[in-house]
């Protein structure tokens, strides 16, 4: 799949934003006032940073209203209602904290839930796509899930539950890798499946059906750059995970070095998200015999 | 709402018979004159003119080449277009309404009016029916026509899709598949039609006939009435008269 700079951005900073504001939710951090508004202001710049991003790739965004209307059906319609509900929720909540300096847990809980949600029906547009066999496992709603609550946790400053769910996260983001490197083949699509032409023998492509690429093989056909999917899944790996992990348990606390970590965790939420859909093969490039 | 009709009155859809598309790209063509003045945003192109020209089509023709082992290979053109799936996941997962399953023919179609161009749908589908409008920003795909099959301001021969009306080696049918009497219906029972990519569950309308069974020419125990003239003359005939002569002076040079 094409990855677009929109979709990358939007995925991983408003998964951020929306995990730190289910930490803050429960609490976590206990802060009110000034600091409650600076934090507040992070998680909104991330989750409606990164909802802005998703509006770039539209054709028309100024129709992105009626995308609220589809919830019955559509996870992307969910997607956008938990956005706009959780938003509202933890705005109520985190005026509460900072202009009162007062704390109403069941509003907290509810916005918590609302946030963790709303990362699950951003997990779900992928994960639904059995044209897209590597994000039609089971795993992939876990993965969004668990970058959020991380990196959540990271940005709130929570440095031992952030260490353990940063190594929690480069294991399974591992696994998932391990698994959707087979999960075409197990799906069982081929040229020949996708022709209907098996019976008869091998098929492969004789001529294009165009002479120029076209939306399909631009949005659906990518495969640019993979061949260095693998140094970049260490990178991603090492960036995401390990190193930030490293900084939390073996060294003296500070900003500085908080602010390091953070930055090396977004250059591999970065990295993963890009080979998260530049590796991803849609059977529609079976029709071009190519993945 | 973009659920999907629980079942359709009619399952209008084409019948494509692979023994018989000769890949002219003729119903590629007459799909994208139709279709580009009629229902919806024109089909743009891009860069007609330059190195890389791109555009919007409803319908490609893809040509493979089919080989089993001790066989000749054969060619098999293959045009895809919109399959009108019943169970069509490009419509539940439109976060507008665009996308919809008609109830009462089961053709599905886009409102662009509704469309915000997300291209999700494209996503979802696994044949590649749907194209993205570069210049509109909205979703296009094959209508079957939708604007040709019951417009009463047209004769009636022309009242069918433009593919399957213009198509010159009759290898396009257009019927309805919830009639077991039907043209569709028939062919498709008679010469085995089946649905590509079973295996992702969309249920599509659309048929393809498989390629009927190729004589082989090369198989033993065939009468080849050209061989005897085809084969190489021996050394012995070659030698002879004036084109043996020919040869030899050739040789010398």
């Amino acid at each position: 799949m094409h990855p677009a700079p929109s979709v990358i951005v939007f995925t991983s900073l408003s998964g951020l934003g929306f995990g730190l504001m289910f930490w803050m939710g429960f609490g976590v951090p206990d802060v009110f006032g000034w600091t409650a508004f600076w934090m507040y202001f992070v998680a909104y710049a991330l989750a409606v940073g990164g909802l802005i991003a998703s509006t770039l790739h539209l054709g028309n965004p100024q129709r992105a209203i009626k995308a609220f209307s589809q919830w019955r059906t559509s996870w992307l319609s969910r997607e956008g209602v938990a956005a706009v509900l959780t938003l509202l929720v933890v705005a109520a909540y985190a005026i509460e904290l900072i202009f009162f300096q007062s704390r109403y847990p069941l509003l907290g809980w509810i916005g918590s839930l609302l946030a963790i949600a709303t990362v699950f029906t951003t997990s779900k547009i992928y994960n639904q796509l059995k044209t897209v066999p590597r994000w039609n496992l089971p795993l992939t709603p876990l993965l969004f899930l668990t970058y959020a609550l991380a990196g959540g946790a990271l940005l709130a400053g929570q440095v031992l539950t952030a260490a353990v769910l940063l190594l929690v996260l480069t294991g399974l983001q591992m696994v998932a890798w391990q698994m959707g490197d087979k999960a075409f083949a197990n799906a069982g699509h081929s040229i020949e499946t996708a022709t209907g032409l098996g019976h008869l023998g091998k098929v492969r492509q004789l001529e294009n059906a165009h002479s120029s690429p076209n939306y399909l093989m631009k949005e659906m056909v990518y495969v640019v750059a993979r061949k260095h999917a693998q140094k970049l899944r260490a990178i991603a790996l090492v960036t995401l995970g390990l190193l930030p992990a490293a900084i939390l348990l073996f060294l003296p606390f500070n900003h500085a070095l908080a602010l390091v970590a953070v930055a090396s965790h977004l250059i591999g939420v970065f990295t993963a998200r890009w080979l998260f859909f530049a590796e991803a093969e849609h059977v529609v490039g079976l029709y071009y015999d190519k993945r | 709402m973009t659920a999907l009709p629980q079942t359709t009155e009619k399952k209008l859809g084409l019948v494509i018979d692979l023994d018989i598309c000769v890949g002219c790209h003729a119903c590629v063509v007459n799909c994208k004159e139709w279709n580009t003045s009629n229902y919806g945003a024109p089909l743009s192109d891009i860069d007609p003119y330059g190195a890389e020209p791109m555009g919007t089509f409803l319908n490609r023709v893809h040509s493979y080449e089919v080989k089993s082992e001790g066989c000749n290979a054969q060619t098999v053109h293959f045009p895809k277009s919109c399959l009108h799936c019943d169970d069509a996941p490009c419509v539940t997962v439109c976060p507008t309404g665009a996308s919809y399953k008609r109830a009462e023919d089961g053709i599905v179609l886009v409102n662009e009016d509704n469309c915000i161009g997300c291209g999700l749908c494209a996503w979802a589908c696994p044949y590649g029916a749907r194209e993205l409008d570069q210049m509109e920003g909205v979703m296009k795909k094959c209508t079957l026509c939708v604007d040709r099959i019951y417009n009463e301001n047209i004769p009636e021969i022309d009242r069918l899709p433009a593919c399957v009306r213009t198509c010159p080696a009759g290898a396009r049918h257009f019927g309805d598949f919830a009639d077991p009497d039907s043209n569709v219906s028939r062919l498709s029972a008679e010469r085995g039609g089946m649905e590509l990519m079973p295996e992702q569950g969309t249920k599509p309308v659309n048929r393809y006939l498989p390629p009927r069974p190729k004589s082989d020419v090369t198989a033993e125990n065939k009468i080849d009435l050209l061989a005897p003239y085809l084969a190489p003359m021996d050394e012995a005939d070659s030698a002879k008269g004036f084109l043996g002569w020919l040869d030899k002076a050739l040789e010398k040079i």
